[in-house]
């Protein structure tokens, strides 16, 4: 199989970048543009929930919480970077009784430190839970409470801590990303770039584990988790690799966030936006590589062209989204195209989507 | 001395508010394994049955009395309706159960919204829940708690009742222990599916009227009490209705106490953090249904 | 099995661009020519923005501020319009949603190429959009009471700050011989900021603060908070409490026992809308902190409140944030018409000293702080649900964010 479909891949990859890259910037208006770095962050949460969910049958709902994390990470060393050394964030001298920087701000002040615990702070945190949870076999929907309880304790606590964390403002107000000055609009295409080029790469390391053995694995245990432990297999151990990796991207996804959208806080944590982050990849197709990625831009993308002109109508197609697709299209939109496909005969030369993506479903395991 | 007991005494009502809200689930979640997150809209359908009760009853006392019942019913067949149209089909697929049902709790606090207005509404309570018990000057016992305990623990009695001495409750009770083996004897699971949803969801409605004395009547209402009404059922276990009512008080306890002792939002989380905790001890709940299955 | 060549040739494209891209743009402070919208006002009308929650938790009181806006867009268009332009608005939903503030802010500037921007409401909303409104040098008018401590040049403040509110309030419990309050707030910027400068007043007034609680945003229970306000015998308790959690709140006040005659509570948030949703079976004769009620005498007022309930309903109250949403509209028209044009700058620099004749009373706009001069009043929640004034401070009140005219607040801000 490999040749043929690594080729396809190169090329979804190469049409992929080309939209991103050279399209998009060229077609849409530097606001637009900036929505659109938007919709990407959120598109890399979804990479990592299609990957513990569609393909490891972790439902995680509090996602919210490793974004929370990797945004508030990269958000407090820019406003540490904007305070300049040994200064206080603007906020804290606002609000805070604080005489003196709290310890745990302070190695934020590294890029060296902040830039790796946007993703390992994430990672950290999914590890320690995962394999507390996970070990005594916590699953379904369990683990889903639990991860909706957990966002929901997450955002308690940030909001009772307003001295420290901005409360219920969160943070914002940031003048520079790494020395670059984010009101420029050249800069803010640079944070675009850098958007787009991640979430390829993420794209890429997904994949790479859907392939991989472990790829295989991790969808044995979601389809018997009984038989892989027969097998030999430690599925917690298998479970927690899926976990943790989501995390990490979700962190990364928060931490670009931050200088995309300018902003940090509890209300994009929560459950609500946690369990807004898993309809995106519903609706793309939650087992396929590209079907999170799409769902989640194109939700997105919904969620602002509506509620420009009606803001009733679209929480009603949110609600009717969930209800329609998780019920009567478990597949999401990529088992229509599939649908499609296998009606037509192979050799049909002309395409079946305008986007020649890498055709998720051979990414079957 | 008197600070405890007052504390003890509102822990307690916390806990049959989160009984109340928790019962319905206790049956559709922990009998049936569906996990309704629309059960907070059923919660609000019941408050709203007060309000336009209201609008026909004047008097406030009759008007509470005559929801119990109504409310219970309102919010009982939109669960059945739930249960038919949707719910059914999903049986094999309880991730997904999830996702459907939040999305119908979009669309029902919209339609709230639509219906009766994005701010809250105001309902009358009667004079005699207004008031208090003065046990001495500092310890005064709120009426409108004490209805609602009274009110938690006779739906309980009730339920356990139904379930132990009735012929729909020894239905539930076995389809729930072995739904093919009851299908087998004979027992239309389908119906008592429906019926036990019925009564699940109509138990929600009576939690709503109940909310209408002590906090505010609006479309996200029942948004704020679900996740805590799953943890209960979670921690209390599946299948057993006392798992939840001890959980539930205890909950509301360690809440008040801690809550007296330092903040609202510590309180909270330390309530979260004991729940994690506890199904780390016991990750299939306080009691467990013995059953021949690996889990 | 793969070709690895082939998977990664797609990511490392866009990875050389970045890097070839980054070289460009400008380093922070060293560009200011940056940024900057125009607001197109070429044609015979003018467009404004209005910002507000038109869908979650916020839409409650923020679609009422949109209504009043409105309002007072149709009586100016009806009247002539701005400098002979009508006034076009554009409504956008910030859906309770602080990052889509900061979006639809951006879009309402850039795309719209608006003249001005009305609305938001939360603290957390305008911080959220301030910088936005900084970078493109556009105007926002914020009509609602806030924490204070904020002067950015790019808004114009129109409900009270501080000193016109809160510390009109503690002047009033303490004429009322009250030595002791309690704290009750909504775990948020604007009740933390709030209760610090109570109690800084407190402390240099001889009273003193007995308990200071704070319940989540949203919480609905309050067995334990109003046990600890009982439990302290307080002469009195001031509420930052927002939204849901006063229907709580005052539910669990009386059924402990606890009625305005004995320990009254004054509210900063809540308005005739809100006691409305309340009940005045638990609200009445509980006092409040505001500018403007709905019984506030004067033609100008009653002139506002006949015009509103013609247009949305007999039923509909008016409250304090509606008005000053109302009036601020009328402001950005007089100081428009004082600069004789659009221009961002030069309405800034006409606006101190711009009058109009609100239903509140006579205000004044601080051109220095661009907030304006407000009328204190404490009213009490009667039980027709309407607020009847019972205090007010007599004149105008100078604003003073960072209340800098106060010695007992030196060490605040």
């Amino acid at each position: 199989m490999t040749a043929r479909y690594s080729w396809r891949a190169g090329v979804g990859f190469a049409v992929g970048a080309v939209l991103l890259f050279a399209v998009a910037p060229v077609a849409l208006s530097d606001f637009r543009l900036s929505l659109l770095a938007k919709y990407l962050c959120l598109a890399m949460v979804a990479v990592g929930i299609g990957l513990a969910w569609g393909r490891g049958g972790l439902l995680t709902l509090g996602q919210g919480v490793f974004f929370g994390l990797g945004g508030y990470a990269m958000a407090m060393h820019m406003k540490l970077a904007d305070a300049g050394p040994g200064e206080m964030p603007d906020f804290m001298q606002l609000y805070g009784q604080l005489d003196a920087l709290p310890w745990w701000w302070r190695p934020f002040a590294s890029p060296w430190f902040a830039l790796p615990a946007t993703v390992l702070l994430p990672m950290l945190v999914a590890f320690l839970l995962g394999s507390l949870v996970f070990r005594r076999r916590v699953r379904g929907a369990y683990f889903a409470i639990l991860s909706q309880a957990l966002a929901a304790a997450m955002v308690i606590l940030l909001i009772g801590q307003q001295g420290t964390t901005g409360g219920t403002n969160g943070l914002t107000d940031f003048q520079g990303f790494f020395g670059y000055d984010l009101d420029d609009p050249v800069n803010q295409r640079m944070v675009y770039f850098i958007v787009a080029g991640v979430l390829l790469l993420l794209l890429a390391i997904a994949r790479q584990l859907m392939l991989s053995r472990y790829g295989e694995l991790l969808v044995a245990v979601r389809d018997s988790e009984e038989r892989v432990r027969f097998l030999g297999y430690n599925p917690a151990n298998v479970k927690l690799v899926a976990y943790v990796a989501a995390a990490g991207m979700a962190g990364l996804a928060g931490a670009l966030f931050v200088p995309a959208v300018g902003i940090i806080n509890p209300a994009l944590i929560g459950i609500v936006p946690s369990i807004e982050f898993v309809i995106g990849v519903a609706v793309g197709g939650r087992a396929t590589l590209l079907g999170p990625v799409l769902g989640a831009v194109a939700v997105a993308w919904a969620k602002t062209a509506l509620s420009e002109e009606f803001p009733a109508a679209w929480t009603y197609l949110q609600g009717l989204l969930f209800v329609l697709v998780v019920a009567f299209l478990p597949g999401g939109l990529a088992s229509l195209v599939r649908m499609v496909r296998r009606r037509r005969p192979p050799p049909d030369p002309a395409p079946v989507s305008p986007a020649p993506v890498v055709s998720p479903q051979e990414v079957r395991a | 001395m008197t600070v405890i007991v007052s504390q003890l005494f509102t822990g307690v009502s916390i806990g049959a508010v989160l009984l109340l809200i928790a019962l319905g689930l206790s049956l559709t979640f922990g009998q049936m394994g569906v996990i309704n997150m629309a059960h907070g809209e059923f919660i609000m359908a019941g408050a709203y049955t007060v309000y336009v009760l209201q609008k026909v009853i004047t008097d406030a006392g009759w008007s509470l009395f005559v929801a119990l019942p109504l409310a219970f019913a309102v919010a009982g067949l939109m669960g059945v309706l739930l249960e038919v149209l949707l719910i059914r089909r999903l049986y094999a697929r309880p991730l997904d159960t999830l996702l459907v049902t939040w999305g119908v709790s979009l669309i029902l606090q919209q339609l709230a919204r639509d219906i009766f207005g994005a701010p809250n509404v105001q309902t009358r309570a009667p004079d005699f829940l207004t008031g208090n018990i003065k046990i001495t000057d500092d310890l005064v016992l709120s009426n409108n708690r004490l209805f609602i305990l009274t009110l938690a623990l006779a739906a309980v009695v009730a339920l356990t009742v139904a379930l132990r001495y009735t012929s729909l409750g020894r239905r539930i009770r076995a389809v729930v222990q072995n739904r093919d083996l009851a299908a087998v004897s004979g027992i239309a699971t389908g119906r008592v599916d429906r019926l036990t949803f019925f009564i699940g969801s109509g138990l929600a409605g009576v939690a709503g009227v109940a909310l209408t004395l002590l906090g505010p009547i609006g479309p996200t209402m029942g948004t704020n009490v679900i996740v805590d009404a799953f943890l209960v059922v979670v921690a209390g276990g599946i299948g057993h209705l006392k798992g939840s009512v001890i959980v539930a008080f205890a909950l509301g306890t360690l809440q008040s106490l801690v809550e007296y002792s330092t903040t609202v939002s510590v309180a909270k989380v330390l309530v979260f953090v004991a729940i994690v905790a506890f199904l780390q001890w016991r990750p299939q709940g306080l009691f467990t249904l013995r059953t021949r299955s690996l889990a | 099995m793969l070709d690895i060549r082939g998977r990664w040739k797609g990511a490392l494209l866009p990875l050389a661009a970045i890097l070839a891209l980054s070289a460009c743009g400008s380093k922070t402070g060293e560009n200011e020519s940056v940024g900057g919208a125009v607001a197109d006002t070429s044609g015979d009308t003018v467009k404004v923005g209005l910002l507000n929650s038109l869908s979650g938790t916020m839409a409650i009181s923020e679609v009422t501020v949109r209504d009043s806006i409105k309002l007072a867009v149709e009586e100016i268009n009806a009247s002539g319009g701005v400098l002979g332009k009508k006034i076009e608005p554009i409504s956008e939903d910030g859906a309770s949603d602080w990052p889509t503030f900061a979006e639809k802010a951006e879009k309402l500037i850039r795309e719209d190429k608006v003249a001005a921007v009305f609305g938001c409401w939360t603290s957390a909303s305008r911080k959220a959009v301030k910088p936005v409104f900084e970078e493109n040098k556009a105007l926002l008018f914020y009509p609602v009471q806030y924490e204070g401590l904020e002067q950015s040049p790019y808004i114009f403040y129109t409900g009270a700050t501080t000193n016109q509110q809160i510390v009109p309030g503690l002047e009033y419990l303490k004429s009322q011989g009250k030595t002791s309050v309690y704290l009750v707030g909504s775990d948020y910027v604007f009740p933390r900021t709030a209760n610090k400068i109570i109690k800084a007043y407190v402390q240099a007034n001889g009273m003193t603060v007995l308990g200071e609680e704070y319940a989540p945003l949203g919480s609905t229970e309050f067995g334990t908070i109003v046990n600890k306000v009982k439990a302290s015998k307080a002469s009195a308790v001031f509420n930052t409490l927002n939204g849901d959690s006063n229907v709580a709140f005052f539910k669990e006040y009386k059924s402990a026992g606890l009625t305005a005659a004995s320990m009254p509570v004054v509210s900063v948030s809540i308005a005739e809308e809100e006691v409305k949703s309340i009940g005045t079976q638990y609200l009445d004769g509980q006092l409040t902190a505001w500018n403007y009620y709905q019984t506030t005498p004067g033609a100008a007022n009653d002139k506002f409140v006949k015009a509103y309930k013609a247009k949305y309903g007999q039923d509909k109250p008016t409250s304090d944030p509606m008005e000053a949403a109302y009036v601020s509209v009328y402001l950005w028209k007089a100081m428009v018409e004082k600069a004789g044009g659009f221009e961002v700058d030069k309405v800034k620099a006409a606006s101190d000293g711009v009058t109009f004749d609100a239903p509140e009373g006579l205000v004044t706009v601080d051109g220095a702080t661009q907030h304006i001069y407000k009328t204190a009043r404490i009213g009490k929640v009667g039980p027709d649900g309407l607020i009847t004034e019972v205090w007010n401070s007599g004149q105008p009140v100078k604003p003073d964010p960072y209340l800098k005219g106060y010695p007992w607040a030196a060490g605040l801000s």
